[in-house]
């Protein structure tokens, strides 16, 4: 055996049956190791989709996303990928090949330095110099990928380190000292979380992405307690978005009732999230009258940016059974009654008085599925579309690019969901723009016949590029011109061998949607949609989140106009 | 909020890179690190860096967590939260013009326990070790003279041993420790 083959060896041992990559110079003792390996190789047509792919496998999943990629440029495509797994806690292990250690520094063919590359934006990173350390090295980043806040480790394995003789035991001992995640909540702070939340009379929780470990947990507290919930774009399906204790998403593009929630509540109990700038608005604003319960697995989130009144570090999947231990149904009828009057003067709409517009294409897919499958998306106005009019109803079944809004990451995402959900059907929810970021990928889905249905609502801009210079910039569209040089997608479709539909009209919509989903094959649809519609409402960057922009409703109202 | 100087301890692995992974953290943060010091401990695979920081409370707190969280770092210690000893080393070399200088310099180095370990025709070259404020101050007496060149280490800090009547560490301790290093 060398040390290619302990390389897949290890990761057989850690449960992988699935990896996505590309091979290079420098990864081929590896990639001829897989000749004969059980592991099932997912061959992308660009690196940064093996790393999407990977990190949305275990986003769906909750098995650790394993990708392959060679040196040098190889390595460096996988950067994208791995910030964006790092932003949005998903473990992910990459396994890149560099030059061989003799050539290491050297400026040598298709050589970087991938562990200083990477430094940033992984949880760790190793790069393995003796063959002997395979076995303990890909241990331990699988257990420091999984494990505690999950994040993405890179493994950077020389040629002549995978050439190399190995002669060894699997049975390693991990060596991590300095690694101890907290698991168990303290007792203390756990009684008085409750005691907290017990004397509120408004409270809210607000689940992240780290819910998506712990929906059951989620869920008992919720039903035992009455508390109303909302769901940051990360923890969306953590909490089924259409059950009536959902508030929905907070944030810049958070609904009316979610926002002013947080301005009125008296207690926020926030479960495995981390008060990005994207929730709460401007900080000063943020939650005034609010004590602020913040249970993590990660310390350094409590009081990084919201100052926490009651810390409580561990895995929600301890500490939410032993809090709903201690409390009862909560008297919130008041609290409630506000809500609902919120919630009913403020549904999700917009308007149809035009062409075709996006949030009827997004709406119409979330018809058709119930909801009831895996959705994807890219980044943009389709993104927050969908986050408001399709969040799905189980875990881990909502997969976008939160922290690091990555272009690109949306139909790569789907074919990692594929394979780890084999049977569900995905759609992958995108615009004009990021779906050519990552297009090459149509050749994967083809490949493997992946039952994915990419929803293109195609504007013929950068939507929310565009809805920012309209609305901050004096509408000076810089830039964001994309219909007169767009492809023909369905053309395009097809030359990969999938179904592709261009579509123009609500009435095509609705009967081709149902058809295609039916056929659990690949497709993509290509919806020509208004061109100016803005997302609302909206928080200002820099503003409070209870000084939203309404929109068209309010604009309404004011002229008298009903809905 | 308040803002102070904080000495702190990180124990880490020697693993390659470690120095690196830590200096970018206090970079992407936009932590300013005013001194920084490493060197290995007497348990074998184990180094210690020391630096000091000024900052408001909660953002040095944030830092320590951030700092946890790096897989080679064992140990954070803010050495603020409770009594410690610190110490720096200074080689500072000083013009000699004539040899009445040469007189004085010694005096003063003698005052300050500093000693003399390059002696040239033009210049000195005293080691001054001490906290922060007699390192200071000797480069003070020294600047008539005509400061040609110096180094600094950067503080390095260990936390006060309880004695057994519970308080720490008498202050008469300094003394002992600078008089034993002198000697």
């Amino acid at each position: 055996m060398n040390g290619a083959a302990a390389v897949l060896k290890a990761l057989e041992r850690q449960g992988v049956t699935t990896v996505f990559g590309y091979p290079g110079g420098a990864i081929m003792p590896i990639y001829d190791a897989l000749y004969d390996s059980p592991i099932q190789h997912v061959l992308v047509r660009h690196e940064q989709a093996g790393a999407h792919a990977a990190d949305a496998y275990y986003r769906a999943s909750g098995r650790v996303g394993v990708c392959f990629a060679t040196s040098g440029p190889g390595a460096t495509n996988l950067v994208t990928g791995l910030a964006t797994a790092y932003m949005d806690s998903s473990a992910v292990v990459a396994v890149t090949g560099n030059v061989p250690l003799s050539l290491i520094g050297t400026d040598a063919f298709q050589e970087a330095d991938v562990t200083g590359v990477t430094l940033p934006v992984t949880k760790h990173n190793y790069l393995v110099k003796d063959v002997r350390d395979l076995p303990r090295v890909l241990a331990e980043a699988f257990h420091i990928a999984r494990s505690g806040r999950p994040g993405p480790v890179l493994v950077d394995v020389p040629k002549d380190v995978q050439q190399a003789a190995f002669e060894g035991d699997f049975d390693v001992e991990i060596d991590l000292p300095g690694y101890r995640p907290t698991v168990v909540g303290n007792a203390r702070q756990i009684r008085r979380a409750a005691e907290a939340i017990e004397a509120a009379e408004r409270p809210v929780l607000m689940v992240g992405g780290g819910a998506q470990v712990a929906a059951d947990e989620v869920e008992a507290f919720t039903r035992l307690t009455g508390i109303p919930v909302i769901t940051t774009l990360m923890g969306i399906g953590a909490y089924p978005g259409g059950a009536a204790q959902s508030l929905g998403m907070p944030g810049m593009h958070g609904t009316v009732t979610a926002n002013r929630a947080v301005s009125h509540c008296d207690l926020i109990v926030g479960a495995g999230l981390r008060f990005d700038d994207r929730v709460t608005g401007k900080l000063s604003r943020f939650a005034p009258n609010a004590t602020i319960v913040h249970i993590d697995i990660d310390p350094a989130e409590i009081s990084k940016l919201v100052k926490a009144h009651v810390p409580v570090v561990g895995d929600l999947r301890d500490v939410l059974p032993r809090l709903t231990e201690l409390l009862g149904p909560l008297e919130l009828g008041d609290w409630w009654k506000q809500l609902d009057a919120w919630k009913a003067s403020y549904p999700e709409r917009y308007k149809t008085d035009k062409p075709l517009v996006s949030q009827e294409v997004i709406a119409l897919l979330a018809k058709e599925t119930g909801g009831d499958c895996i959705v994807t998306t890219e980044v943009g106005q389709h993104q927050m579309f969908a986050a408001r009019l399709f969040p799905t109803n189980r875990p881990r079944t909502w997969i976008s690019s939160g922290g690091l809004g990555t272009m690109g990451f949306g139909l790569p995402a789907a074919i990692g969901a594929a394979f780890a959900r084999p049977g569900e059907t995905v759609v992958c929810v995108a615009g004009d723009g990021s779906i050519q970021m990552n297009i090459q990928e149509l050749a994967t889905v083809y490949k493997h016949q992946l039952p994915i249905v990419i929803a293109i609502t195609n504007n013929g801009m950068l939507g929310m590029v565009r809805q920012w210079q309209e609305m901050f910039h004096a509408q000076r569209y810089s830039e964001v011109y994309l219909a007169d040089s767009n492809p023909d997608f369905a053309k395009l479709a097809e030359a990969y061998g999938i179904d592709g539909y261009n579509v123009f009209d609500r009435e095509t919509a609705a009967r081709l949607v149902p058809e295609v989903l039916a056929r659990k094959k690949p497709a993509l649809i290509n919806f020509v949609v208004y061109e100016s519609e803005k997302v609302f409402p909206m928080v200002p960057a820099g503003a409070g989140v209870d000084e939203m922009i309404i929109g068209d409703q309010e604009a309404d109202e004011a002229e008298g106009v009903s809905a | 909020m308040s803002v102070r100087r904080h000495v702190m301890s990180v124990t880490v692995r020697d693993q390659p890179g470690v120095l690196v992974r830590i200096a970018a953290l206090f970079a992407r943060r936009g932590y300013n690190i005013e001194s920084l010091s490493v060197a290995q401990t007497h348990e074998p695979g184990m180094s210690r860096t020391t630096f000091v920081v000024t900052g408001e409370d909660a953002h040095v707190e944030q830092m320590q967590k951030q700092l946890q969280k790096l897989i080679d770092v064992i140990k954070v210690i803010d050495h603020s939260e409770g009594p410690y000893v610190d110490r720096e080393l200074m080689l500072i070399k000083v013009a000699v013009r004539n040899p009445d200088d040469r007189v004085e310099m010694r005096q003063i180095a003698q005052d300050f326990r500093a000693r003399i370990i390059d002696v040239a025709r033009n210049a000195l070259v005293f080691e001054v070790t001490g906290d922060e404020a007699k390192t200071d101050a000797f480069i003070e007496q020294m600047r008539n003279f005509g400061v040609l060149d110096l180094i600094r280490t950067g503080r390095v800090a260990l936390p006060r041993t309880a004695s057994r009547n519970g308080t720490s560490g008498a202050a008469a301790d300094d003394r002992t420790a600078s008089r034993s290093r002198v000697a």
